[in-house]
C-alpha cells in the first residue's frame, strides 16, 4: 500500500510539474509585451491614416477599420489577459458574454434597419 | 446561592478547513488550484463579470449606432470630433495596457517595486486619458451639445460616460493596491491580485478600442 502511495505522489508531482513546466513556456516576455504594444500603436495610426486620407477608396474604409479594430481587440485579450492560453473554461466564460453580445445586438440592429440605412 | 464555576475541560481549537478556492498566501502560478475546477475561482469570477460586461457595452453601443445621425437640427458628430486629440488619448490608453502588464509580470516575479511602480504609472496614464475625456466633453458642451440636446447627444454621452465611469473605478483599484502593498495588506496570492486588475484594466483598454472605432473613426 505504501508503495502504491508513494507511486501516486510522486506521478501527482510529476503531472503538476509537467502543467507548471507548460503553463510557463507560454510566459511572454516583457520585450515581448513592448513588441506587441508597439504593434498595437502601428494599428491605431493605420486605422487614423485611413479615415484622414481622401485618396483611400471609401467603399474599403469600413471594413478596414472593423478589420483592424478586430485584430487589436484579439491582440489585447489574447496576449495582454493571456486568454489564448489560460484554462478552456476561462475562454469560454469571457467568449460566451462577447458571442451573445453581438449576436443579441446583431438581431437588435436588424430590427431596426440599422443595416438597410 | 454559592457561586459555583464549573470548570470546562479544556478544548482543543478547532482546525480551521480551508474552503475550496481559499489561497493561503502561496505562490500558485502555474499549479492547479484547490477547486473543484482545479482553476482560481476568482478568476473564473472576473472572466465571467468581463462576459457579462460585453453585455452592457453591447447594448451602449448599439444604441448609439441607432441614434447616431438622430440629432434633427443640432450639431452632430462630424461638426464635433477631434480625431487627432481623441487619437492621442487612445494612444495613452493603450499605453496604459502595457504598464499593466509589465505591472503583472513583476508581481509574478515577486518583484513588489516593480509591480508598484508599473500600477502607479497606469493609474497615471488611465488618469491623463480621464483628464482628456473631460476636456472632451466640455468642450462639447461649449458648443452646445448638451446631454439632452439630441438622441445622439445622450447616446454618445451615456457611452462615453459609463466607459469613463469604468475607467475611474479602475484606477481607485490601481491606487487601493498600491497603498495595499506598500502596507502589506495585500492577503493571498499577491500576483493573482494583481492579474484580476490587470484584467480589469485591459477590459477597458478593449472597450475603447471599440468605441474608438465605432464612434469616432467610422463616417457617420
Amino acid at each position: 500500500m505504501s508503495i502504491d502511495n508513494d507511486t501516486h505522489t510522486d506521478t501527482d508531482d510529476v503531472v503538476s510539474q509537467v502543467e507548471h513546466d507548460d503553463l510557463h513556456s507560454h510566459e511572454i516576455s516583457d520585450k515581448n509585451y513592448v513588441i506587441i504594444a508597439l504593434l498595437l500603436a502601428v494599428l491605431t495610426a493605420m486605422e487614423v491614416a485611413a479615415t484622414e486620407i481622401s485618396s483611400f477608396p471609401s467603399s474599403l474604409l469600413v471594413p478596414a477599420l472593423l478589420l483592424m479594430m478586430a485584430v487589436k481587440f484579439f491582440v489585447v485579450v489574447s496576449y495582454f489577459m493571456h486568454l489564448k492560453h489560460d484554462a478552456a473554461l476561462f475562454k469560454f466564460g469571457f467568449y460566451i458574454g462577447l458571442a451573445g453580445a453581438v449576436v443579441l445586438y446583431s438581431v437588435v440592429l436588424t430590427t431596426f434597419h440599422f443595416f438597410v440605412n | 446561592m454559592s457561586d459555583t464555576t464549573i470548570e470546562q475541560p479544556a478544548t482543543p481549537e478547532p482546525e480551521m478547513e480551508i474552503p475550496a478556492g481559499y489561497d493561503d498566501g502561496q505562490d500558485h502560478i502555474g499549479l492547479p488550484h484547490h477547486t473543484t475546477t482545479g482553476l482560481s475561482n476568482t478568476k473564473l469570477a472576473m472572466w465571467l463579470f468581463l462576459g457579462s460586461e460585453c453585455l452592457l457595452f453591447g447594448g451602449l453601443i448599439s444604441t448609439y449606432m441607432l441614434y447616431r445621425n438622430r440629432q434633427g437640427d443640432a450639431i452632430g458628430p462630424d461638426q464635433l470630433w477631434d480625431i487627432p486629440f481623441t487619437s492621442a488619448t487612445s494612444f495613452i490608453l493603450l499605453m496604459s495596457s502595457l504598464t499593466m502588464v509589465l505591472a503583472v509580470s513583476a508581481a509574478k516575479r515577486k518583484d513588489e517595486r516593480g509591480t508598484r511602480l508599473w500600477l502607479t504609472v497606469t493609474a497615471l496614464l488611465g488618469g491623463l486619458f480621464l483628464a482628456g475625456q473631460v476636456y472632451e466633453f466640455t468642450v462639447f458642451y461649449r458648443e452646445g451639445l448638451g446631454y439632452t440636446t439630441s438622441l445622439f447627444s445622450s447616446s454618445f454621452y451615456t457611452l462615453t460616460g459609463f466607459h469613463g465611469v469604468h475607467v475611474a473605478v479602475g484606477i481607485i483599484m490601481l491606487l487601493s493596491l498600491v497603498g495595499m502593498l506598500a502596507k502589506g495588506r495585500v492577503l493571498g496570492d499577491k500576483a493573482e491580485t494583481v492579474e484580476m486588475i490587470g484584467l480589469y484594466w485591459h477590459f477597458v483598454d478593449v472597450v475603447w478600442i471599440v468605441i474608438f472605432t465605432l464612434v469616432y473613426l467610422i463616417p457617420a
